[in-house]
């Protein structure tokens, strides 16, 4: 019986809350009709965590589990399936809905998997405008986690005439117009340009190259949409996975992406300090000329994000895994196939953005994939402050999410990087080539806390609701097996610990025990709600637009009400 | 080797799943244990002596284990799914996936085999005496990695998609075959001795394809270069000898383009 009224103690657990500043006491979690409390009567329900470590609810930053493209990766890969089902893969049913996929999972296994790693947040970080209903009915199929939906902008004609025009407010309305058409949280952009380009067959590799037939270079799109951003002042700031990504040599275009946001500073009502966060930063850290001298470029990346504080970063980290990768950067996605010449998909969507599909093999015994996998984890380790990297696999483009446990006994563990690098067949290579081997920084809880639940609340402007246990939160908590006092000397179980809590508790409601789905509440679609004055012009550009350039009529464009679920929305006034 | 004799006493309503019955899981268990592994007849799981009587005895290891399995099973798929060693006899008809996805050991089937024979196989023989149906030694559908190793020799006829996606190992079908043969392939040999309805080698980049008897549509995408005399299945013949699919993406090795062979007999 789900009761979300009813009150819950989480007792005498260890405790980890960057927010508060909580490193690891011992402390109990109260929770009163669905949020964090300072007290509960006798009759709430316990829990008890001694000798237990105790979370807020995991936030995933950057991910890729809804929508076209997704559905797109799970409907060409039916192998991604194969031994892995109910019956024949023998993963027995938990929750209402079986379970399948690995690269691709199902939405239900989609939420359930999250669940039960303690997460109780993911954030799509794609949708194409155009097909945002797709992306919200699949959230309502995706059990317990809360999401939102990022739409993309980077490669939006509107976009294009009012920055080439140097309109910033009418760029702002049209955003407010979009989010709230889309039912979407925050500007996202993919390979500024150069997905454009790609529908006349180019490419925007670098910054300053110009976009066919606009006039107008990725540099001044990501400065006009970081500036339409701040004008706003959204919870979340632009969210850039920048031009050239996946390219030996392309840590500069990364640094000089980095650079565009010198100097601009942010004023929100969401506590948002950056005013850029890159992400999958280790698919932008390739320094070499080719793939034959291809060496890490994290420090060099690092050095840049570590000295400035207005930028957030995700790890995107290769986990070494048969995958499936999905982007909205249509040219990568060809580029990938070239490579491999496995199975690829295609697609341009209208005046907005495109994207594809191409399933990828990372290989332990394939010296490039082993120097991807050490540069993701450089981005960590060479990292001053954690609460501005976020542990991420880009999912599922470098690994499926459900990797995070092994990523964090990575992290916190120098013999398990070890132990990988070992079973690499070119581990000399791969340790000339990166820095990996040297370094021997093992983090600790309270830093997994950061990038993984406070950090990424933070930088995502949501954590007046998510990652931290603070009164008034919502009651979203992961009690994890591990002793803080003695923690295992053998990462597996770090692995085991992260893979399937004792506890995951949403919203006051207890959802996974001892690693098993126990109920499924209602889960939340965030979306970004901004009071403004219509736009008179930018509303006639719209209709315009509709009239000559889209294929479907406005009226049948925003998302209705029906396709949204359970929504909150987060408001804000603009400037 | 030991050898274990599984009689049906019992016929499923629908077809039966026996991906149970292998010699890697059968070894070391006692007749009660292999008569209490799963088998799935839909989505309802059973086990396989609710279907089979046992006897003899299982060996000690995969290699030293052998299966017969008696009664008409034309309704059961899977057997020896992954196995890596020993032996499965299968004296009657079987369904699909016969000897997918293993890796080593012999299976035979003294009668017909349906569709997925011996799918994405990696090393082992299998034999079938009767006729096999569409997908011998292809991939799993979606996947672009077909059979990699090992022998398939069916004494019959068979159907459609023969080593689609194959990278290695040798089909080698002793009757006629249909459409589609070694379409997608990178490497691998597929011998057909009777005749080909067509599209042999669609898309093929490595691999050798041979038929003995007549290939009534042959693809535009193939050029003959030579007449060569080769050995094949222990005798020697005179083929014309095809290159191709030459409108397909080109592999180098050592700086010489490599092509698909099609080699057709004189």
């Amino acid at each position: 019986m789900v009761n979300s009224m009813a009150e819950l103690l989480i007792k005498n657990g260890f405790v980890f809350d960057p927010i508060l500043g909580i490193k690891g006491d011992i402390a109990d979690v109260a929770i009163k009709n669905g949020r964090i409390t300072d007290k509960v009567s006798d009759k709430a329900e316990i829990v008890d965590a001694s000798g237990k470590t105790v979370m807020a609810g995991g936030v995933d930053i950057h991910t890729h589990v809804a929508g076209p493209k997704v559905n797109v990766g799970r409907e060409m890969r039916p192998e991604d399936k194969f031994f892995r089902g109910e019956y024949r893969g023998g993963v027995l049913k938990q929750g209402k809905r079986m379970e399948m996929g690995f690269s691709v999972p199902s939405t239900w296994k989609t939420g359930y998997a999250y669940a039960r790693m303690g997460y109780t947040f993911a954030n799509e970080a794609a949708m194409p405008p155009l097909f945002a209903p797709h992306v919200h009915e699949e959230f309502r199929d995706t059990p317990i986690i809360d999401q939102t939906a990022m739409p993309v902008f980077g490669n939006n004609w509107f976009c294009f005439e009012y920055i080439k025009n140097d309109e910033t407010e009418n760029n702002a309305a049209y955003i407010a117009w979009l989010l709230s058409a889309t039912k979407g949280f925050g500007i996202k952009i993919v390979n500024p340009g150069g997905t454009e380009a790609w529908a006349w067959g180019k490419n925007c590799s670098s910054i300053h190259d110009e976009v066919p037939h606009f006039e107008i270079t990725p540099a001044e799109i990501v400065t006009g949409l970081i500036k339409a951003n701040e004008y706003l002042g959204l919870p979340h700031s632009v969210h850039i996975h920048g031009n050239n990504m996946g390219n030996p040599g392309n840590y500069k275009d990364t640094l000089d992406t980095l650079r565009l946001t010198s100097g601009i500073n942010t004023s929100n009502k969401f506590g948002r300090e950056q005013v850029l966060h890159n992400t999958h930063l280790q698919f932008h850290a390739y320094k070499g000329s080719s793939w034959s001298d291809f060496e890490s470029g994290a420090k060099e990346v690092m050095d840049y994000v570590n000295q400035n504080k207005n930028i957030t970063v995700d790890m995107g980290q290769v986990t070494l895994d048969e995958t499936t990768t999905m982007t909205s950067d249509g040219p990568f996605e060809y580029h990938l196939n070239q490579l491999t010449h496995f199975k690829w998909a295609n697609l341009d969507v209208e005046i907005e953005t495109g994207s594809g599909v191409v399933p990828h093999i990372y290989d332990k015994d394939v010296r490039t994939s082993g120097i991807q996998w050490a540069i993701g984890l450089e981005i960590a380790l060479f990292a001053k402050d954690m609460m501005r990297v976020y542990i991420t696999t880009d999912h599922p483009n470098a690994g499926p999410f459900t990797r995070y446990p092994g990523i964090i006994a990575w992290l916190m563990s120098e013999k398990a990087r070890q132990a990988t690098l070992d079973t690499m067949k070119w581990k000399d290579k791969v340790i000339d080539a990166s820095n990996i081997a040297s370094m021997d920084r093992e983090l600790g809880l309270y830093e997994i806390a950061q990038m993984t639940r406070a950090g990424p609340a933070k930088a995502l402007g949501l954590l007046d609701i998510y990652g931290s246990l603070r009164e008034r939160s919502d009651g979203n908590v992961a009690v994890y097996n591990l002793n803080a006092d003695e923690l295992p000397s053998d990462p597996a179980l770090i692995e085991d610990a992260f893979r399937n809590t004792a506890y995951t508790v949403k919203e006051g409601v207890i959802v996974v025990r001892d690693g098993k789905i126990v109920a499924e509440p209602p889960k939340h679609t965030l979306w970004t709600k901004v009071n403004m004055p219509e736009n008179a012009q930018v509303m006639h550009d719209i209709r315009e637009k509709f009239s000559t350039s889209y294929s479907i009529n406005l009226e049948n464009y925003p998302v209705f009400d029906e396709n949204i679920h359970n929504a909150r929305a987060i408001e804000l006034d603009a400037n | 080797m030991k050898t274990i004799t599984m009689t049906l006493v019992q016929e499923p309503e629908l077809y039966l799943e026996c991906y149970s019955v292998t010699p890697d899981q059968f070894a070391g268990k006692s007749l009660a244990e292999i008569a209490d592994l799963p088998a799935h007849e839909g989505k309802i799981q059973w086990k396989l002596g609710d279907f089979f009587k046992f006897e003899g005895k299982a060996g000690e290891t995969a290699a030293d284990t052998k299966i017969v399995v008696n009664g008409n099973v034309r309704k059961m798929k899977r057997f020896g799914q992954k196995m890596s060693a020993g032996e499965v006899v299968i004296n009657s008809d079987a369904d699909m996936y016969i000897g997918g996805w293993m890796t080593g050991g012999k299976i035979t089937v003294n009668g017909n085999a349906d569709t997925f024979l011996g799918i994405a196989m990696e090393g082992g023989e299998i034999l079938v005496e009767g006729d096999a149906q569409n997908y011998v030694g292809s991939s799993y559908r979606g996947d672009w990695r077909g059979m990699s190793g090992g022998l398939i020799r069916v004494k019959g006829n068979a159907g459609n998609d023969i080593g689609t996606a194959m990278t290695g190992g040798t089909i080698i079908i002793e009757g006629d075959a249909f459409i589609h043969v070694l379409t997608h392939a990178e490497g691998g040999t597929v011998i057909i001795k009777g005749d080909v309805e067509g599209r042999v080698g669609g898309q093929m980049v490595k691999g050798d394809a041979y038929v003995f008897g007549n290939l009534l549509y042959p693809l535009p995408g193939f050029k003959k270069v030579a007449t060569v005399e080769k050995e094949v299945d222990g005798a020697t013949y005179t083929f014309d000898q095809y290159i191709g699919d030459l409108g397909e993406r080109k592999v180098k090795k050592k700086g010489e383009i490599i092509y698909g062979n099609l080699y057709l007999k004189k």
